[in-house]
């Protein structure tokens, strides 16, 4: 069968079996490696991307099923040069350590700070809650996710223009 | 790597064409909504339909509807949108105590309440929820619509009255004055089936007394509510000693089996623990929300 969907802005249809999940159509058709292959049992949350601004386990989503929706991966989080705040946050933070789950929390801390940007630290817990990490470096993807809080997208532009006028 | 067998996939446009589509595919075609149930059971090869009819477009079946004394939730209503719902937190916290802890945040973007109803599967908290709170189930199939209390609806594990060529669209529950609810789980980690849960509906009379009680077990051998805690506690005013009363009962209702999760005692006890938590917080509930309209 035939689909079609916007990946990380860009239009892509493809010929493929109904039975493909999203997961491997993404790795495997699309070759976008950023999005990593965990469990397979919708447990570990380090395939998650997000459809239509949603966080979702891309090994529990047909590919079939996403056709026609807005799909982001990891790969689309930057802004051409310059890194989404979650990306930077996870670099000034220490939020990786071997990165496996690194793509899924990223995307994951992305839609939060969409719905809620100034979550509590509780709630970051909560929305995280469905991704293993097995470093079991939890705090700092916790504290990552709070810097990316603390710097939306323009505020650094913003600080300098008050700091130039000061 | 796990993938499902092979077939075929449709989207279905509206109600009618998804039932269409179920006719004309047959005994091995299966609606997909949320998929979080019958995509890993594909993957698995413990299901293998010939058809996959997806029926996520019908936004039609996606709502929350308070409507007079009833409250009306669409099959295709995602847990996130029942855990974020103030009208579903006012009326009935049972609801938004189980989607806080029904599979993960991720989980339930895609998971629906009409999926996890028909899955049945004996260790799923909405089951518990809709018999506590005697919800009924709209099933709608070529020969028109059905209401079924939820003892008709579940038939047993992983077995419900929809027929192959019929479908849930909508879970009616009752909105009742001076009544309150709760739910309580305890998992092995957050995303896990339960070890055991409960959960309880209470009304409260006038004069502070329980009117009207439901309590319900979940994961633990009991596809029924715990009606033998009913004689003991209507009529009553709620107290510690007829909580402690009532957990017993639940604890001697229930019928778990051993595995991997506990023990048999070990989930006796948090059949009586968890029942006595509910009831005490259902009655806190229902008593503020009778302060608050006297007020």
């Amino acid at each position: 069968m035939q689909i079609s969907m916007t990946i990380n802005g860009t239009d892509v249809t493809r010929e493929i079996e109904p039975r493909v999940l999203l997961v491997h159509f993404i790795r495997d058709d699309l070759r976008l490696t950023g999005t990593h292959w965990g469990c397979d049992t919708t447990n570990c949350g380090t395939c998650v991307v997000l459809m239509d601004g949603q966080p979702v386990k891309s090994c529990t989503v047909l590919a079939a099923m996403a056709d026609g929706h807005a799909i982001t991966t990891v790969e689309g989080l930057a802004n051409g040069a310059t890194l989404d705040p979650v990306q930077q946050g996870f670099m000034e933070e220490h939020g990786l350590q071997c990165g496996f789950c690194t793509p899924g929390m990223m995307l994951t801390a992305r839609a939060l700070l969409d719905h809620n940007p100034h979550p509590e630290p509780l709630e970051i817990r909560e929305a995280i809650s469905g991704q293993i990490c097995r470093c079991t470096g939890y705090a700092t993807i916790v504290r990552s996710i709070q810097w990316a809080a603390e710097h939306p997208v323009g505020a650094t532009a913003e600080t300098t223009d008050e700091e130039v006028h000061a | 790597m796990q993938i499902p067998a092979p077939f075929d996939y449709v989207r279905a446009s509206s109600v009618d064409n998804a039932l269409a589509l179920l006719d004309r595919h047959g005994a091995e075609s299966r609606v997909v909504a949320g998929g979080h149930s019958l995509l890993p059971m594909m993957k698995l090869r413990l299901a293998r339909p010939d058809w996959l009819i997806d029926i996520n477009d019908l936004f039609e079946l996606d709502y929350l509807l308070v409507d007079k004394d009833v409250l009306r939730i669409g099959a295709m209503t995602r847990h996130t949108t029942l855990l974020e719902s103030d009208d579903v937190k006012r009326l009935f916290p049972i609801i938004t105590d189980a989607e806080r802890v029904i599979a993960d945040p991720i989980v339930r973007n895609r998971g629906t309440i009409g999926g996890s109803l028909c899955q049945a599967d004996p260790a799923e908290d909405l089951s518990t929820v809709c018999h506590v709170l005697e919800a009924v189930a709209v099933v709608r199939g070529p020969a028109g619509e059905r209401m079924l209390s939820m003892a008709d609806f579940h038939r047993g594990p992983y077995e419900t009255a929809v027929a192959q060529n019929e479908l849930l669209i909508e879970v009616r529950i009752p909105i009742r004055s001076d009544s309150s609810s709760a739910y309580e789980k305890v998992e092995r980690r957050v995303g896990d089936w339960a070890v055991a849960a409960a959960g309880a509906s209470v009304s409260l009379d006038s004069a502070g007394a329980i009117s009207q009680v439901a309590v319900g077990l979940t994961a633990v051998g009991l596809d029924r509510n715990v009606t033998e805690v009913e004689a003991v506690l209507v009529g009553q005013a709620p107290t510690e000693e007829l909580f402690t009363e009532a957990g017993r009962l639940a604890s001697l209702a229930c019928d778990p089996l051993a595995d991997q999760r506990g023990p048999i005692d070990y989930k006796r006890h948090l059949a009586d623990e968890l029942t006595r938590r509910v009831l005490r917080a259902a009655c806190r509930r229902a008593a503020a929300s009778v302060s608050e309209i006297t007020i």
